[in-house]
């Protein structure tokens, strides 16, 4: 495909391993911040191709890993609710919450729909009036604007049936909580290249500043993660912690102005709790008062609600790079791709379930 | 004076000729059935073992030893770019048949008809399953049809049945990969899954791209002859090129390598699959199979494949390895290997 085939190109990316490798005078420890980027590392194996040089962290950038288990359990209540229509993007539909998913909701007769859009979500509450159609608004701040947008909309096309679950959290302030954490071991940031070109990337760069880390935006090619890598390693030899852009032709420094200023008009920072990792300042996003009618938790009346995480499940551990996925005892015992206990088993590109089939792989004696 | 007035002038309205829609009346065994029955099915299905109109139907078939498959199929929406639920029930069925290396003899067909369906609709189904059976020159020689009442099922649904006569020379089976075997792919991948997302409501993108729902008999019988030493034929259907792998990988008790840019995905599919974040692999196909053939005659079966329109596209996608047993391992392009796992349950669309 024109416009992603030279950022897949196997000679280009091979050139680039060999250039880190040879520029790596230590093995670095990077995280990337994105789900996205995670799903490319793990699944052309470019941890791999760099064992030695580069250690990767696969870090809390995946919404559906670290969406909290209160929320989760929200959207099972709501979803359970006969005039509702649960709509949530697909990959949610198996996260497991305290008791259930929101798949098994939907066998016991609850009504769960996966859409692409939130715009979808709104589309379908207009041609069912007689029905509450919520949706599940989680992610970072790639997919505010979209749901800001839904909101907006169903605003002035005056729906009064559809309501957003938000579960929306930001960047900086999670970079900010690993760095601050006292045994943090990142050395560096491959910072999500769509959450910038949202939101540009100038709330970074006070953070390189501060704790001293190269801070390098990346795209999510096999070219471009390794760019980014590359660009990394680099500072990091030279002493350097700037933030640089990998991701030229989608982000420009302050990012995409309209969609911001969307985002905040619809929404207003708040206090959020991540999965595992636990409660983060000012680090979410929450339905501003004005649009308070088009929160379904204030209609569902389930604002209230708080849930502890289960104890055994130590994703924040593993998210934040303090642990590997095997160092965990619940890994591959109580929790297995086929019953999960956290997030990061759940989809086949999360880090404890790409741990747990690289393990079993090296048992069957395949790799040394 | 008015026509009411005269008690002699009044008349029972004839009822309504069936009209457009089936009704729970279709289903009753009575008149109603036999129409359906006669005006629908028979035209299209038209056989001596059919016309019997027995309760059962009696075939003959040659001495030896018989491969049954019985599928029933779901699929909504019920017509799709490429097919329609009733050709694809045929082609399931035969080519279940087909992966044992049997020859089809025979299909049977049960309908569940959901009280409501436009009967040109059903008709359009009848006519693409009907095609389908005499393309593959086999007839559909028993049959059976339900209504059910609107909402208990969605639109409609088709069992079939097939039978097959085994070929003593042509023994496939999933237990029989070797290491050492190569693994082909008799053509492009993922096109019914994403034909049938693209369809469906809801998905609001433009698409061209058709399912690949065809007989594999045809490829059978040229591998009959060209690789009689076929290890193991297998279409991958539900759970895509990945989930049959798996399977075979177990059956076998072997390891198998793939390499990731010999995949056949058609440029329209893997946009799809990209825009939507679904992987190739889990994706359903109807025309394609995997065939693990010693490497002996990997090269003959090869040509003998490109021979036909339907496997002019085959390619060698891996091997059959003795090391990492039950599992199954992805070459990628950058020379680095992942694990190809099976899903617990449906491919979700990722968020991120």
């Amino acid at each position: 495909m024109k416009y992603l085939s030279e950022y897949r190109d196997a000679d280009i990316a091979r050139t680039l391993i060999a250039r880190i490798r040879a520029r790596a005078t230590r093995c670095w420890t990077l995280m990337e911040v994105c789900g996205g980027q995670t799903h490319t590392i793990v699944r052309q194996g470019l941890d791999e191709l760099l064992e030695g040089a580069v250690e990767m962290i696969h870090g809390p950038g995946c919404p559906v890993c670290v969406t909290p288990l209160e929320q989760i359990d929200k959207a099972l209540a709501i979803a359970a609710r006969p005039e509702v229509i649960f709509t949530s993007f697909g990959d949610m539909l198996r996260v497991p919450g305290s008791e259930c998913d929101l798949q098994q909701v939907r066998a016991r007769g609850g009504n769960v729909k996966v859409v692409y859009s939130p715009l979808d979500a709104l589309a379908l509450a207009q041609r069912h009036p007689d029905k509450q159609v919520v949706f599940f608004a989680v992610g970072f701040e790639t997919t505010a604007p979209a749901n800001a947008m839904a909101v907006h909309r169903a605003r002035a096309l005056g729906v009064t049936n559809f309501t957003v679950l938000v579960s929306h959290v930001t960047v900086p302030p999670a970079i900010t909580a690993i760095l601050e954490a006292p045994d943090n071991r990142v050395q560096g940031f491959l910072a999500a290249g769509h959450v910038c070109a949202v939101m540009g990337y100038t709330e970074y760069e006070p953070i390189a500043e501060k704790y001293k880390v190269p801070i390098v935006v990346t795209g999510f090619e096999p070219v471009d993660i390794l760019e980014g890598i590359s660009l990394a390693v680099h500072q990091l030899e030279e002493g350097r912690h700037a933030v640089e852009n990998q991701y030229v032709r989608s982000v420009r420094r302050a990012g995409t102005e309209p969609a911001r200023a969307l985002v905040s008009q619809v929404f207003e920072l708040a206090d959020r709790q991540w999965r595992g990792i636990g409660e983060i300042p000012m680090s979410g996003l929450q339905l501003r008062e004005e649009f308070a009618e088009f929160d379904a938790e204030r209609r569902f009346g389930v604002a209230g609600m708080t849930v502890t995480e289960p104890a055994a499940c130590r994703a924040g551990d593993v998210l934040t790079g303090r642990i590997k996925p095997p160092q965990c005892a619940a890994f591959g015992t109580a929790c297995t791709p086929e019953r999960p206990l956290g997030a990061p088993m759940v989809s086949t590109e999360g880090a404890c379930s790409a741990y747990h089939n690289l393990a079993r792989y090296r048992t069957a004696g395949a790799a040394s | 004076m008015s026509e009411a007035a005269n008690p002699a002038a009044l008349r029972c309205p004839a009822p309504l000729d069936p009209t457009d829609r089936v009704q729970l009346g279709h289903g009753s065994g009575g008149r109603l059935s036999a129409q359906l029955v006669a005006r629908h099915f028979l035209p299209h299905f038209d056989n001596p073992a059919l016309a019997q109109l027995g309760d059962a139907s009696i075939v003959r078939v040659a001495a030896g030893e018989v491969a049954i498959s019985t599928d029933s199929f779901v699929v909504q929406p019920i017509e799709f770019p490429g097919g329609n639920i009733g050709s694809l029930a045929v082609h399931g069925t035969l080519n279940d048949v087909a992966m044992m290396g049997a020859r089809a003899v025979c299909l049977t067909a049960g309908f569940v008809l959901e009280e409501g369906l436009s009967l040109a609709v059903l008709d359009r189904v009848i006519a693409a399953m009907a095609g389908a059976a005499r393309d593959a020159g086999v007839p559909i020689v028993a049959g059976d049809t339900k209504v059910v009442e609107r909402g208990k099922a969605d639109g409609l649904y088709i069992n079939t049945t097939g039978l097959g006569l085994i070929d003593p020379g042509f023994r496939p089976a999933p237990s029989r990969a070797r290491p050492g075997d190569a693994i082909l792919v008799t053509g492009q991948i993922a096109r019914h899954g994403m034909a049938i997302m693209a369809a469906r409501e809801g998905l609001s993108f433009e698409s061209a791209i058709t399912s690949d729902s065809a007989s594999l008999a045809p490829l059978v019988d040229l591998l009959r002859t060209a690789a009689p030493d076929v290890h193991v034929l297998r279409d991958p259907t539900r759970g895509g090129v990945a989930s049959a792998l798996n399977e075979i990988a177990a059956s076998s008790d072997v390891g198998i390598e793939i390499d990731e840019p010999a995949l056949p995905v058609p440029e329209d599919v893997r946009a799809a699959c990209e825009m939507l974040g679904l992987d190739p692999l889990y994706v359903a196909n109807e025309g394609v199979m995997v065939v693990f053939v010693p490497e002996a005659q990997a090269d003959d079966a090869l040509g003998a494949l490109r021979t036909h329109p339907l496997g002019a596209a085959a390619v060698r996608l891996g091997r059959v390895v003795a090391a990492h047993p039950r599992i199954v391992a992805l070459r990628t392009a950058l020379g680095s290997t992942r694990v190809v796992d099976v899903l617990p349950g449906d491919q979700l669309p990722r968020i991120c």
